[in-house]
């Protein structure tokens, strides 16, 4: 008897949400909100179409890119741009050790925690570009504001992922550095940095490269780098040059891209 | 030479792992702590190091107490007590030289370990070490590229370089097959001998225990309830530690211990 009620019992995989109310409430709820919400997009056919081949005499003046007549100011910006990367890179990064290591759980106490949690939460509230326009702001035009904005930006990325890094780390490799009597610097040195290092690399290589394509951003807000001849190439309808400029921000960044993706998997 | 007096542990969950344990270990004995999962094992020996503190009662190392030192004196103390662990819990990016030569943390400088400049002696002792457990070819290798048994191997240098007065050893062979269980106890054994090292061995698997122990202690629910000679653990005392079930099978197989690793032996060599 009981071989043939274990044939004939049913099973369904239990629900993510178990009551049945709650469940399809959220689901119709989210397709008439979802239905509401195209409705409200209100799109002008008329426009659009207006703009399309607005669009086309403008990407035509982008032809051909123009590397020559502005090459001195591309060039110049663009050697800003690079050391505002490796410096706002190297500050933000060194900044960001100690507070990652505040911030992770398993290494500092609750107020130490909850103080660089603080630091890390609000340098991540705000873009770069934000960020760019207190800089510029406090510090005048050029690109001191810009390497600070970026370096903010940077403290908020890497600290907080090298926190998370560290968080996730096996503890019992770090136990056992413990249990040989090291000090707490030699600690960090033999269980904590071999653990967490090939990751930290990558995503500093990373944040180089989101720094170098920000540089561009915190220009147009005054913030130095390629980022002001770019603006000003627009302003002055120089689009020729403008795309140039895209070109090498392009170029640049595929170089970066790739190298970073070959060193990440030598320090594997 | 180590000295437990009414070791208690209580979690802030709750949860009392140890009660008032009292535990005295001689000069160069070595000690298997058996017991069932959760009974107080991997707590009490963490207690000692006080990689966990314990809640109260006395540890004290040839009369030094534990129990009341501070962060310098503890660390201090740490290097008299090596630790061998379960999962081997070797640093997986480090290479077997640099995992041996952790073990010298407690002795050196920040600055020559940051640099890797050990001095000569220890560096020689490392060299030593592998060599004796075989491994002296591996030293460059990283200690991931290791098996099992060699990792665990490396783990024994680790502790062992530290030049410790006593060996806490947690569950050594949980993750090694038969055949490695066996010499890895066998090593831990050998060199406790040639050193005159006392050593406190949790250990799940109470034949391998018996075979390698002078000196039984069993752990249930936090209470020492058994601590004797191998020979004493009758089914009755198994019983006791671990709770009822046939134990005739467990007892009766330490005598064919030997025909039965080699059996094992010739089989793993066939493969």
């Amino acid at each position: 008897m009981s071989e043939n009620s274990a044939f004939t019992r049913g099973w369904k995989r239990p629900p993510l949400i178990a009551s049945p109310w709650l469940r399809w409430g959220l689901l119709i709820g989210g397709m008439v909100y979802l239905v509401l919400a195209f409705g409200t997009l209100d799109v002008n056919w008329d426009r659009v179409s207006a703009g399309l081949p607005r669009a086309q005499r403008f990407l035509g003046s982008f032809f051909p890119p123009d590397f020559t007549s502005r090459w001195e100011d591309i060039y110049i910006g663009i050697f800003e741009s690079l050391w505002m990367t490796v410096v706002s890179t190297v500050v933000g990064i060194a900044v960001s050790i100690p507070v990652g290591l505040g911030a992770a759980r398993n290494l500092s106490s609750r107020p130490v925690y909850l103080f660089c949690r603080g630091v890390l939460a609000v340098s991540r509230t705000f873009p770069e570009i934000i960020l760019a326009l207190f800089a510029v702001k406090l510090f005048g035009f050029g690109p001191f504001a810009g390497i600070i904005a970026l370096s903010i930006a940077t403290i908020g990325f890497y600290g907080k992922l090298l926190a998370e890094d560290i968080e996730d780390m096996d503890p019992v490799q770090a136990e056992a550095i413990k249990s040989t009597g090291a000090s707490w610097l030699q600690w960090l040195n033999y269980s904590v940095q071999p653990q967490v290092m090939p990751r930290m690399i990558g995503l500093g290589l990373y944040r180089l490269d989101i720094n170098f394509r920000e540089s561009a951003v915190v220009g147009i807000v005054g913030g130095g780098g390629i980022g002001a001849t770019l603006l000003t190439s627009f302003d002055r309808y120089e689009f020729d040059s403008a795309a140039a400029i895209l070109l090498v921000i392009i170029g640049i960044v595929m170089l970066v891209e790739y190298s970073s993706g070959y060193i990440r998997q030598w320090v594997q | 030479m180590l000295r437990i007096d009414n070791l208690t542990k209580r979690y802030k969950t709750g949860d009392t792992a140890l009660k008032s344990v009292d535990l005295e270990i001689p000069r160069g004995q070595v000690l298997a702590l058996i017991g069932p999962s959760g009974a107080g094992k991997s707590t009490l020996i963490r207690c000692v190091n006080r990689l966990v503190e314990p809640t109260e009662g006395k540890v004290s190392l040839d009369g030094l107490e534990l129990t009341t030192l501070g962060t310098g004196e503890l660390r201090r103390a740490r290097r008299r007590m090596g630790m061998i662990f379960q999962e081997y819990a070797l640093v997986e990016r480090l290479s077997v030289m640099e995992n041996v030569l952790s073990g010298r943390l407690g002795y050196v400088s920040f600055w020559r370990s940051f640099t890797r400049r050990f001095p000569q002696e220890d560096v020689t002792e490392a060299y030593r070490l592998l060599e004796r457990v075989g491994l002296d070819h591996m030293a460059d290798k990283r200690a991931d590229e290791l098996s099992g048994g060699q990792r665990q191997r490396v783990g024994i240098c680790r502790a062992l370089i530290q030049d410790p007065a006593l060996l806490l050893v947690d569950e050594p062979t949980a993750s090694l097959d038969p055949k490695t269980s066996r010499q890895i106890m066998r090593l831990i054994c050998e060199l406790c001998a040639e050193r005159d090292l006392a050593a406190i061995i949790n250990i799940h698997d109470v034949l391998l225990a018996q075979m390698f122990a002078r000196r039984i202690v069993g752990l249930q629910l936090g209470e020492i309830v058994y601590d004797g000679d191998p020979d004493g653990l009758t089914a009755d005392k198994l019983t006791l530690i671990y709770g009822e079930e046939d134990w005739e099978a467990t007892i009766e197989k330490v005598d064919d211990e030997d025909d039965e690793s080699s059996v094992e032996a010739e089989l793993e060599a066939a493969l």
